[in-house]
């Protein structure tokens, strides 16, 4: 049994966390399968505390205004602009 | 269309000369074409049209390719089987009641199927691999940062690389040369700053790729070359993977090999960590999709919130449902230590293990996938047994390295693939071994 039990409840809040909704029968199914998957990432607990030697050097480019879409083109694939913005839903 | 490997079938001229003239190419459906619609086998994105290509697309066409269409692949890139597409599975050419694998099964199908010559598929966890071992043909997971990811719509950007699948490894190596390079648009790929060039000509940027010719790699010459075995990634695998596995190794013993036997302690966790981290980016890279922008729209009922999660529910398949909201969780305040952290630690713990392991061989060999090709219809009940098939392909997206999958014959008259990983940016050792298993 997993430490963390995963039941419907808990579903839903992820799911809320997530902006997703589900149905009912999507919310059980799972509430059963994260279940075993979460038990299963359980086993993370025994990998030991590893440093890690990150290489890596930032590439920056000069701040100059580069070629890029024009507005219409942005645009283009929205359900709905104006006044060349997006519309979205009222926020609240 | 045969095996259902395309989404969009449609033609995109490429220059009348160059290293790929006269010949056609598939590219997967995640993969933006500028006027060309762009899936990701998704719902969400059924009339998304890219105003732009992908950086792979315009050396495509620069190279003189044609490209065909756009294939088939498990939405966004997560399944192994090609069944959670919402254009409908795709058939394994080699055998139509079996699956083609997954991520980029209409990719490998439209390959080995001969519907295209070459095709590019992309590799988070497997995703070119697993379907090149099940159709019967050749795919590369190139090095994170040989090949630009621009235009390639997000899964889980720290782990995926476009990669190429062809018949022959000597095609797929030329397709290589021609996707490989540094990309100004594309941060992670490989940058590095050559001060004497810099002070001479003004150019200070050079790549592994630079130099590099992988088709010329595919000479078959493996005398002298150590090969280590990985017993972790044996253990779970079929009898029937396993014997034409050891049969393989026993070809490339008769041509001058060597092979030794390593053990990597890390591998136990590696599905685990890679499932956590792949599931925690797709939960953030996912968020994009509100329905404002592009794709299936929530409608203008009720607040930002309310839309956003109606767009999602409507756009999104099970198997993106389910990877968003357990990655959510494995980031959510409380888990976060306990599970994308210790993941993290698994990630390094991998990287050094292969890194010790390339202290004793050349190149490391594995089967790519411990089964055979599962039938259609049967694999997505349950999906943490999907989850751990991808056992031999995701230590090498944990740690960053190129590996390539290459036909070893067939068990009951369906193919096997042998991977080999190489050594970071040794795409050309990879290369050069599985032409001799492909010989």
């Amino acid at each position: 049994m997993s430490e963390t039990p995963v039941d419907a409840a808990e579903v839903e809040h992820v799911a809320e966390l997530a902006r997703v909704d589900l149905d009912d029968q999507e919310v059980d199914a799972f509430a059963a399968q994260f279940a075993e998957i979460i038990e299963y990432f359980d086993a993370l607990d025994e990998v030991p505390e590893v440093d890690t030697d990150a290489e890596l050097v930032n590439v920056m480019r000069a701040d100059e205004v580069e070629e890029s879409l024009d507005q219409s083109e942005a645009l283009q694939n929205a359900e709905e602009t104006e006044d060349g913005l997006f519309k979205g839903p009222r926020v609240s | 269309m045969a095996h259902n490997a395309f989404i969009t079938e449609e033609t995109i001229e490429g220059a009348d000369d160059g290293p790929l003239a006269g010949r056609t190419v598939a590219v997967k459906d995640n993969i933006s074409t500028d006027g060309v619609r762009t899936t990701c086998g998704s719902a969400m994105l059924e009339s998304y049209v890219p105003p732009y290509d992908a950086t792979v697309v315009e050396r495509l066409t620069d190279a003189g390719a044609t490209i065909v269409g756009k294939a088939n692949m498990d939405e966004f890139g997560m399944g192994g089987t090609t069944e959670t597409s919402a254009y409908g599975p795709v058939e394994n050419p080699v055998d139509t009641d079996r699956v083609p694998g997954g991520s980029s099964g209409g990719s490998a199908a439209a390959v080995a199927a001969g519907e295209a010559d070459l095709a590019l598929g992309s590799d988070t966890g497997g995703s070119v691999r697993n379907p090149a071992a099940f159709c019967g043909v050749v795919g590369i997971k190139p090095t994170y940062g040989l090949v630009s990811r621009y235009g390639l719509v997000a899964y889980a950007n720290s782990l995926e690389q476009i990669g190429p699948i062809a018949r022959t490894v000597e095609d797929a190596a030329a397709l290589l040369d021609v996707i490989a390079g540094p990309d100004p648009r594309d941060a992670t790929t490989r940058f590095d700053l050559d001060e004497d060039a810099a002070a001479d000509s003004g150019s200070a940027v050079t790549h592994p790729a630079t130099d590099a010719d992988y088709a010329a790699a595919a000479d078959g010459d493996v005398d002298g070359t150590t090969v280590g075995v990985v017993t972790d990634l044996l253990e779970g695998a079929d009898d029937r993977v396993v014997d034409r596995f050891e049969a393989a190794l026993d070809d490339l013993r008769s041509q001058g090999a060597d092979t030794v036997e390593v053990s990597l302690d890390s591998l136990e966790h590696a599905v685990q960590a890679y499932y956590v981290i792949a599931m925690s980016e797709a939960s953030s890279n996912l968020a994009r999709f509100d329905g404002v922008r592009y794709g299936v729209s929530g409608g203008y009922e009720g607040n930002w919130n309310e839309s956003f999660a109606r767009a999602r529910e409507a756009g999104f398949g099970e198997e993106v449902k389910r990877r968003i909201l357990l990655g959510t969780y494995a980031l959510s305040a409380g888990y976060h230590d306990k599970y994308y952290k210790k993941a993290q630690d698994a990630r390094a713990w991998v990287k050094r293990d292969f890194d010790d392991a390339f202290e004793r061989a050349d190149v490391l060999a594995t089967p790519t996938m411990p089964v055979l090709p599962p039938e259609l219809g049967k694999s997505l009940d349950d999906p943490l047994q999907l989850y751990l098939m991808d056992a031999n392909t995701v230590p090498v997206n944990l740690a960053n390295l190129p590996a390539i999958s290459v036909p070893a014959g067939e068990a009951n008259g369906l193919p096997v693939g042998l991977q080999v990983i190489g050594p970071k940016f040794g795409e050309e050792a990879i290369i050069r071994a599985a032409s001799a298993v492909d010989a």
